[in-house]
């Protein structure tokens, strides 16, 4: 184990963050604003009940034990000897944030963000599960996803253990970078929706007897622009927080990152408007989004590293990815999932990580000149291979064990009830209970 | 064939700590980190197949 303090900020540097920081939980609420319109009329209370209690019960996980393992750089850690190399694999934290001066430090800043970042990694499986996944079942997941699977991938990339370390260790550019949390938030939350939406299956009617997809179109695109404008300013200061503490970038350089994250959400959603424009005669507004929200993952990695051109480019990549995915998880894979969540934060978030290795320009370790871009890449292609390798069969082997002990899916009668009236016993629209869905044969 | 799936993925992950790990020169460790991916991408493809298209779920 090793004692540590973090690196030093300044008190006005720390006072910004603080306020970045706080920005944070826009983005919480974009979120739910957007699943919940992606969604059924007849499930929209469950989603935004579930949304809540994600977030509560992640603070108080990470609270208890989550910020254990994740930890912070320089700070206690539990460290392996491999080949003559000091491996830094799990955070060694007292619990309850015991011995953590809660004063403006860079340490106690990355708890606060940590914080937020659990709760938004969080809501990202609500997407995928819609319409169908139990509350209990939610709350469940969640504290497995901010006590063990985020907490573990967070101390890799954020609290200077293995992957941080590569370019100290192994001469890898500057290590892994990922400055807003495209691969430690978005990446994570994104896997473990792939991973809740296999276990629980498609929706009722969503597929038909021959396996051809059918459309069930979400019940307000109001919620859900209006989710993706909230969300562009929560990612504002998570990115830029997430520079600060994680990269060491001066406040300052936060309007470089608020430009930077705005040109690529936005240019991610252009791609995805004329993409759906031209292959279906008019721009599709869910599509749209889920290319807006991919923008705003896959920026968060890079987001300090590029010019605006850069990150435009990384936006219009992102909205082009993000919307075929769609398509092809729906198709090909079989894949219901409500909200995009899995194409919009696990293929925007981890394109977002490869983007540092094949756009930004990283400064080395311990240096202000470029780093060789080849060990960069290399350290970008390492964390996604973590991603895709560790995170994934553990987010899915933990939600597996626990559909084993309770199912995690809402019985048939539930579904074809709406979520609303069979977990809450009240809609969220009670003047409006006509749904010509609701029993109908498909 | 999902176990088997997953314990590939694992094994790719393995494949990149190990190379990571073990070898010292920048060409052979990134063919195996590289070698590592391959594997994992073929665990995915094995955990995808092993997800078969539902069917019949008229409402």
């Amino acid at each position: 184990m090793t004692p540590g303090s973090g690196p030093a900020i300044s008190e006005t540097t720390a006072a910004l963050c603080l306020m970045f920081i706080f920005l944070a939980p826009f983005a919480g609420a974009g979120l739910a604003l957007i699943n919940t319109g992606l969604g059924r009329a007849r499930s929209a209370a469950h989603l935004m009940m579930s949304s809540l209690c994600a977030v509560s019960i992640a603070a108080v996980v990470y609270f208890v034990w989550g910020f254990t393992w994740q930890g912070f750089e320089g700070g206690p850690a539990h460290i392996l000897n491999v080949g003559g190399k000091a491996w830094n694999w799990i955070g060694a934290q007292p619990l309850f944030l015991r011995h953590l001066a809660l004063n403006g430090s860079p340490a106690s800043l990355a708890a606060l963000l940590g914080m937020m970042s659990v709760g938004l990694a969080a809501l990202i499986p609500l997407g995928s599960g819609a319409d169908r996944w139990r509350l209990r079942a939610t709350c469940a997941s969640t504290a497995l996803l901010a006590g063990v699977t985020y907490p573990i991938f967070a101390h890799w990339a954020w609290g200077g253990g293995w992957l941080a370390q590569l370019g100290e260790n192994y001469g890898l550019g500057r290590g892994f970078v990922d400055a807003g949390g495209s691969g430690t938030i978005q990446a994570v939350g994104g896997l473990t929706a792939l991973s809740i939406a296999w276990i629980l299956g498609p929706r009722r009617g969503k597929y038909t007897m021959e396996g051809i997809p059918t459309a069930i179109p979400g019940h307000n695109s109001s919620f859900v622009v209006l989710g993706c404008m909230l969300a562009m300013v929560g990612w504002w200061g998570l990115n830029s927080a997430g520079a600060i503490l994680f990269t060491g970038a001066g406040a300052g350089e936060a309007v470089a990152v608020a430009i930077n994250t705005t040109l690529c959400a936005a240019a991610s959603a252009l791609m995805a408007a004329v993409i759906t424009g031209v292959r279906f005669g008019k721009p599709d507004v869910s599509l749209t989004a889920n290319g807006w929200v991919g923008g705003l993952a896959a920026s968060s990695a890079a987001c300090v590293f590029v010019r605006p051109p850069e990150a435009a480019a990384i936006g219009m990549l992102a909205g082009a990815l993000v919307t075929l995915s769609v398509e092809w998880f729906e198709l090909r894979m079989s894949v219901d999932d409500p909200g995009g969540a899995i194409s919009a934060h696990a293929m925007g978030g981890l394109w977002g990580v490869l983007a540092v290795g094949v756009i930004a320009r990283v400064p080395a370790v311990g240096t202000n000149a470029m780093g060789e871009p080849p060990g960069q890449l290399l350290a970008q292609i390492i964390g996604m291979a973590t991603l895709i390798g560790f995170v994934l069969p553990l987010t899915y082997g933990l939600n597996w064990l626990l559909n084993r002990f309770r199912p995690q899916r809402v019985a048939a009668e539930g579904e074809r009830q709406g979520m609303d009236l069979h977990e809450l016993g009240a809609g969220a629209y009670p003047e409006f209970m006509t749904h010509g869905d609701d029993f109908s044969q498909r | 064939m999902k176990f088997l799936g997953f314990l590939l993925l694992l094994a790719g992950w393995g494949i990149v700590l190990t190379a990571l790990a073990l070898l010292a020169a920048s060409a052979p460790r990134a063919a195996f980190v590289l070698a590592g991916i391959g594997v994992e991408i073929l665990g995915l493809v094995l955990v995808i197949r092993a997800h078969p298209a539902p069917r019949g779920e008229h409402e």
